[in-house]
């Protein structure tokens, strides 16, 4: 209900945000199709990067989510030394350059790697992590342990009487899966499925270092290659629709399954003692390889690089300044973004809707079409850091107002009333209301959209040119020519450097103490 | 006077019509179902709730289109009566000026009130380090300071136990003589009613009864209320 005449300039700012955020998807994609007519034909190859792609994502969704079930099970009827910190561990990927996990995953699976060495001493074939097998193993890296909080979430929302009515009634492990878990996978797995799918559907960081050739490209990968070294618009501009119609499709695809919620919460009410025996045994397989296959290659990204981190080499310092300005204003535009959205959406639905519709945007797609805008007018190139803080902003905003959003509308139900009643106006009511309840919120968020820009190695590499490069684009550079030391040197400064950015963003803004 | 001149609330397919008066200093304890719309009532009165015809009037002046702020009264909700981030202090300073920008004087005379309730020496606590009397008393320091001629009351205590609930009553008593301030209550505790109200009002059935003599209604209860505090 409203109390509360919002302020003009509140609505226009709204107003201007979802004007930039649909200019940027919808526009991008106009301009691509605008210059699409010129008789240009899609050939074997980008069909097949179109299979790759959706077959490359439905296979990472799977296999993240049906891992993710044991795991989440074990840590959600096991407590043992380590488990808080296993359990937020899992959380960390979301803020963990994808350049850095891929140079562990090489120092694992690389051809030299410890997994290699391992089966060379079994007597078996070396497996070789590029091409299909690399991308989804790097997907799963990064979707297992978001599945897992997932189900573990849903996991610690059975009612601790359910489980105590299943003890009491003596079921066996058939019966309480039955009767008790299977019910909770069929309402979870769905969404998670979905959002691991949308998530690998616009790989490119990935695919690009493990991917490529013929058998495993993606979509967006295409579209660079097509940008990049045919230059050929035309082609571009078709990739880039079709990636613009899978992504639609998973969007009307995804509408039908709620979305699980974000935050873990509740996850230490006791239940009855877990099962002994067999279940035990598997319980602690499950978390032991789980943690292996997630802690070992950072530790192998940290031991390895960090020999090398001094010595490295000038331009990698530079990508690092060029990195941290590009974040700095993608923070900024993020924290516009939110405030304004995360304002208009206290009494309307539509900015939810628009900040969803983000997460299956496409960044070659956006970058593409931004490209094409800015090349008849003005050198592209010169216009790099803007754009790639813009399309940085606008992908972390999905996260961003996950976080924020819920929880203004929680201060607002609590205390509008209140805050309307002893007449506050908009200025007292942001600041003594809204605001001390979502400074937490909010430096979450915004400590998020660092990492994530300070990370990304995406819509950069079509605007970039030799001396404005990031610091994921030289970690990409070092691997690929084989400096294995200076890359990992590298991968763990970028690492380094998104933790550092995501933590003081989160006190700075965040507090202390801020929602006592 | 507090004056409900034909007034009727429409919520959907919820309908609530209301004619009486509350004299000034007055104290009427508002009974009735759970649903009936108690909370409605008094959201009207407040300024959250509109009314589809008639007038709400406080004297001679009509009060049901002003801001919650503006209209004649204060109002204490069933929770979330103080921000859990601002201290006691700055939570009862709220109702001097809702910019907490105050002068020396207003801060002696938050100081004051908070003294009045027996919150001297926790001014600096956050809500969250209170119990749940202290709350109370922190929401009845802000209305003693606010000194509008109504307090609207909706279940603020219905969480205390009886003797802290009592004490509180009390306190609205004693707040409301020293402001001249009249009373409205809701509650669904009769107890409450002959302990503070004199008067009652029945709301059931879409309708506001108008005041009567609490003793004589709850001891000869009209059907709907009957039938709700479980009289044959």
């Amino acid at each position: 209900m409203r109390w509360r005449a919002e302020p003009r300039a509140l609505i226009w700012a709204a107003v201007f945000v979802a004007a930039v955020l649909i200019a940027l998807n919808l526009g991008a994609l106009g301009a691509v199709v605008w210059r699409a007519e010129r008789g240009a034909a899609l050939g074997a190859a980008d069909w097949a990067a179109a299979r790759f792609t959706v077959i490359q994502a439905l296979m990472s969704a799977v296999l993240s989510v049906l891992l993710a079930v044991p795991v989440a099970r074990a840590l959600a009827r096991r407590r043992f030394w380590g488990r808080g910190v296993l359990i937020v561990l899992m959380g960390a990927p979301f803020i963990l350059p994808v350049l850095t996990a891929i140079v562990g995953l090489l120092a694992v699976f690389g051809r030299n790697g410890l997994f290699n060495d391992l089966t060379g001493l079994l007597g078996l074939p070396p497996i070789r992590i590029y091409g299909m097998h690399g991308v989804v193993i790097a997907h799963v890296f990064f979707n297992l342990p978001l599945s897992v909080r997932l189900i573990l979430q849903s996991w610690a929302r059975i009612p601790a009487e359910h489980q105590r009515l299943g003890a009491a009634l003596g079921f066996g492990a058939v019966a309480r899966f039955r009767h008790i878990e299977a019910p909770m996978l069929a309402r979870v797995v769905p969404g998670a499925l979905a959002v691991v799918f949308l998530i690998c559907l616009t790989s490119f960081a990935v695919a690009l270092t493990l991917g490529g050739g013929p058998r495993a490209t993606t979509l967006e990968l295409a579209i660079y290659q097509a940008f990049r070294f045919d230059f050929d618009l035309g082609r571009a501009a078709l990739l880039a629709l079709l990636q613009a119609a899978i992504g639609a499709t998973a969007l009307v695809l995804l509408a039908q399954f709620t979305l699980p919620d974000g935050a873990v919460s509740g996850l230490d009410r006791t239940a009855p003692a877990p099962p002994g025996g067999m279940a035990r045994w598997l319980d602690g397989v499950s978390i032991t390889l789980a943690a292996l296959f997630l802690l070992v290659p950072l530790a192998l990204v940290v031991a390895r690089g960090a020999p090398h981190v001094w010595g490295l080499p000038a331009p990698v310092w530079l990508a690092l300044g060029q990195s941290l300005k590009i974040a700095a204003l993608s923070v900024v535009l993020l924290a516009v973004m939110t405030a304004a959205l995360t304002l208009a959406g206290l009494q309307r639905r539509w900015p939810e809707g628009l900040g969803m519709a983000a997460l299956v945007a496409s960044p070659m797609v956006i970058g593409t079409g931004l490209f094409i805008v800015i090349h008849p007018v003005a050198d592209p190139t010169g216009w790099a850091t803007a754009v790639t803080a813009l399309v940085n902003a606008a992908m972390a905003l999905p996260f961003a107002l996950r976080a924020v959003l819920p929880a203004a509308r929680r201060a607002e139900a609590d205390f509008a009333r209140l805050s309307v009643a002893l007449g506050l106006g908009w200025r007292a009511h942001l600041r003594l209301v809204l605001w001390p309840r979502l400074r937490r919120p909010a430096g979450f968020a915004l400590g998020l959209g660092a990492a994530l820009s300070l990370g990304d190695l995406g819509v950069i590499v079509l605007f970039a040119q030799t001396g404005g490069e990031t610091l994921p684009m030289q970690v990409q550079r070092l691997m690929g020519a084989y400096r294995t030391g200076d890359a990992a040197g590298a991968a763990l400064l970028l690492l380094v450097v998104a933790l550092a950015g995501f933590v003081v963003l989160e006190r700075l803004i965040g507090g202390k103490n801020a929602d006592v | 006077m507090l004056t409900f001149d034909d007034v009727q609330i429409i919520q959907d397919d919820f309908r609530l019509s209301a004619g009486f008066a509350v004299a000034q200093g007055a104290r009427v304890a508002i009974l009735g179902p759970s649903g009936a719309g108690k909370s409605t009532l008094v959201g009207a009165i407040a300024g959250f709730v509109p009314i589809a015809r008639g007038a709400i009037r406080w004297g001679e002046t009509q009060i049901d289109r002003l801001p919650p702020a503006k209209r004649p009264l204060s109002i204490l909700f069933q929770d979330n009566n103080l921000l859990p981030h601002l201290s006691v202090f700055d939570n009862v300073a709220l109702g001097v000026n809702p910019n907490l920008r105050l002068s020396q004087d207003q801060r002696g005379t938050v100081m004051q009130a908070l003294e009045d309730t027996g919150l001297l020496g926790l001014e600096a606590r956050k809500p969250g380090q209170l119990s749940g009397g202290q709350i109370s008393r922190a929401a009845l320091a802000r209305v003693l300071l606010r000194a509008r001629p109504l307090l609207v009351l909706d279940e603020p205590f219905s969480a205390l136990g009886p003797a802290l609930k009592s004490e509180m009553l009390d306190l609205v008593a004693r707040i409301a003589g020293q402001n001249g301030a009249a009373v409205l209550m809701i509650t669904h505790d009769p107890a409450d009613a002959r302990h503070l109200c004199p008067q009652t009002v029945v709301v059931a059935d879409g309708q506001v009864l108008p005041p009567a003599p609490t003793e004589g209604l709850l001891a000869d209860p009209p059907p709907a209320l009957a039938a709700y505090l479980g009289h044959a």
